[in-house]
């Protein structure tokens, strides 16, 4: 069953159609790529997944029952976690507390709660383990490298069972070799079954991730298939729009 | 597997002595232990116990406000109008209590008027978008200038029926003869560290400071803490007012006139950091100290008044100068 169903969702903003239509669903632990021109509606789809706007026409599912998100904290507990394109990292901070910033764990009694300080390092440091990264939870996020910075960010989206993570360009400015180590996070999260929407300019890394590729173009979606039946070429036909639909 | 996780999550990025010797509150604190030592030797007042219960004393009224801006400073925010608050502060005490009403009531009507004074400059920054800077400045003329309103003008130096206990409060010295404003500081430095270290309201200002957007996006109450902190700046700037008027026994308008500019000179010499994100309870207190012991030694060495501002504002600027030169050494 479809983790994720949206039914010919549309959004306008005054007169302008930034998302014309669009029907698509998401399977546990597929990886989807989510391709498209500046424009094209790929952000606004992605924030209405993620509360940010509400859709003006159409209807989303989540696990078949019906999805009405007013902030995106009702997103994540749903179990929909976004890692957005700047990380949305505080740099004076460590990895744990980046982690846990604004659902720290706490123990005491009532109003005499402090921070837990151990969990949040012993459960940040599985979570890291987990994905196979060298961050250490106590490191200051400002001496981190573009990766490490990667997985600290998509660490946040392992703290509660999330069923589906929307990431925001996640290697649109990191290295080579980082993007490497993205593209391996992300295959973390498919691996335990977490749907990934993963959204990117750059076809390598949608070519080299992705089971499925959708292309949008002027608030629509003109592709959806899988990566084994399409080539680069092909979607670039269809951001572009030298080929119209499929 | 065990091994292979806990190394990662015991592993500290430096030893304790050596975070010791990168952290500018260390320098002050050596600084300060130095001058003391020196007036120690160099002069016959310095070391003795009048002198030390004056220093501990005029400490503790910039060191409690301090201790509240340190809050706003590592949101990233500033307060000017602290040293007005006071003012207004002291001054809504001493017309209440002339009035014939308690000390309790005085106390309540003086920090009541400070947490409201608080709550309008952090609305005023959070919800409508000002910049602290302006909002606070603003403020520094509003709040003097209520002061002078609800006075008058005039200097109050009788506080109806409790009038003795108003001036014990502030003057006296309960405990082992340390000056009862001594022990206020004591008390509000441990709570304030308390606070910054082991609270998620602490940690949320430390995020709002390094990163006002991700703060946000990841579900802070990024306004509601704002205006909790500028009302607890005031809050800070109130008790002292109070506290300086029991221990003056007198309050003019002129209370607490540039107190601003000591107060933020004593976060940033602690080593606050004005862009946010960096600030101790104890490095307030230390900044404060190591003011107070320039002013005093000057005095005592027989310095001419008029070069104060020399040495402070060389204070500033040399613990400045630390954190840079630690800064360029990471950077290379």
């Amino acid at each position: 069953m479809a983790v994720l169903e949206l039914t010919n969702i549309s959004k306008h903003f005054g007169a302008i159609q930034a998302v014309n239509d669009v029907s698509l669903s998401i399977e546990p632990g597929q990886v989807v790529g989510l391709m498209g021109d500046n424009g094209a509606g790929k952000s606004t789809l992605v924030k209405m997944i993620a509360g940010n706007f509400r859709p003006s026409h159409g209807a989303m599912q989540m696990d078949g029952k019906d999805l009405i998100l007013h902030k995106p904290v009702e997103a994540r507990q749903h179990g929909i976690e976004i890692v957005h394109q700047d990380l949305a990292l505080c740099n004076n901070l460590t990895a744990a507390a980046n982690v846990y910033l604004g659902r720290e764990l706490r123990k005491g009694v009532g109003p005499f709660r402090i921070l837990d300080y151990a969990a949040m390092y012993k459960r940040a440091g599985q979570i890291f383990a987990e994905l196979k990264s060298e961050t250490r939870p106590r490191d200051l996020v400002k001496q981190m490298s573009g990766g490490q910075r990667q997985a600290v960010a998509i660490a946040r989206t392992m703290l509660s069972q999330a069923k589906i993570v929307l990431m925001d360009e996640p290697t649109a400015a990191i290295s080579v070799r980082q993007v490497a180590e993205v593209l391996n996070l992300i295959r973390h999260l498919r691996d335990q079954g977490i749907a990934v929407v993963l959204i990117s300019h750059r076809m390598p890394d949608v070519f080299t991730v992705a089971d499925r590729v959708i292309v949008m173009r002027r608030g629509r979606k003109v592709a959806d298939k899988t990566i084994a039946s399409s080539s680069p070429e092909e979607v670039t036909g269809l951001i572009t729009g030298a080929i119209e639909q499929v | 597997m065990a091994l292979t996780i806990d190394q990662p999550i015991e592993h500290k990025q430096q030893s304790l002595p050596a975070r010791m010797f990168a952290s500018q509150t260390f320098w002050v604190v050596i600084a300060v232990i130095l001058a003391c030592l020196f007036l120690s030797f160099a002069t016959d007042a310095f070391a003795t116990s009048k002198n030390l219960y004056n220093i501990t004393r005029n400490v503790t009224f910039v060191a409690i406000v301090a201790l509240g801006m340190t809050f706003v400073i590592i949101t990233g925010g500033i307060d000017l109008s602290v040293g007005s608050v006071l003012c207004l502060s002291s001054m809504v005490l001493a017309v209440t209590m002339h009035a014939g009403y308690s000390i309790e009531v005085g106390i309540l009507a003086s920090i009541a008027t400070a947490l409201a004074i608080g709550a309008f400059n952090g609305i005023m920054i959070a919800y409508l978008g000002f910049p602290p800077f302006v909002v606070t400045l603003g403020m520094l003329s509003i709040a003097r200038s209520l002061a002078m309103v609800a006075s008058n003008n005039t200097v109050v130096f009788q506080f109806g029926p409790d009038h003795a206990k108003l001036l014990s409060l502030g003057g006296g010295a309960w405990v082992f003869g340390i000056a009862n404003p001594v022990l206020y500081t004591i008390v509000l430095a441990l709570i304030t560290g308390f606070i910054l270290r082991w609270t998620k309201f602490g940690r949320h200002i430390f995020a709002i400071g390094g990163n006002e957007h991700a703060a946000t996006l990841t579900g802070v109450p990024v306004r509601q803490i704002k205006v909790a902190v500028y009302m607890i700046s005031a809050l800070s700037a109130g008790i002292a007012g109070v506290i300086e008027t029991g221990w003056l026994g007198a309050v003019t308008t002129n209370i607490g006139t540039g107190m601003e500019l000591q107060v933020i000179a004593a976060t940033v010499i602690g080593g606050a950091n004005l862009a946010g994100g960096v600030g101790t309870a104890f490095g307030a207190i230390v900044g404060a100290a190591l003011i107070e012991v320039i002013r005093n030694s000057l005095g005592l060495l027989g310095i001419n008044a008029f070069w104060q501002g020399v040495f402070i504002g060389g204070a500033i600027l040399l613990a400045v100068l630390f954190d840079r030169i630690r800064n360029f050494r990471r950077s290379d």
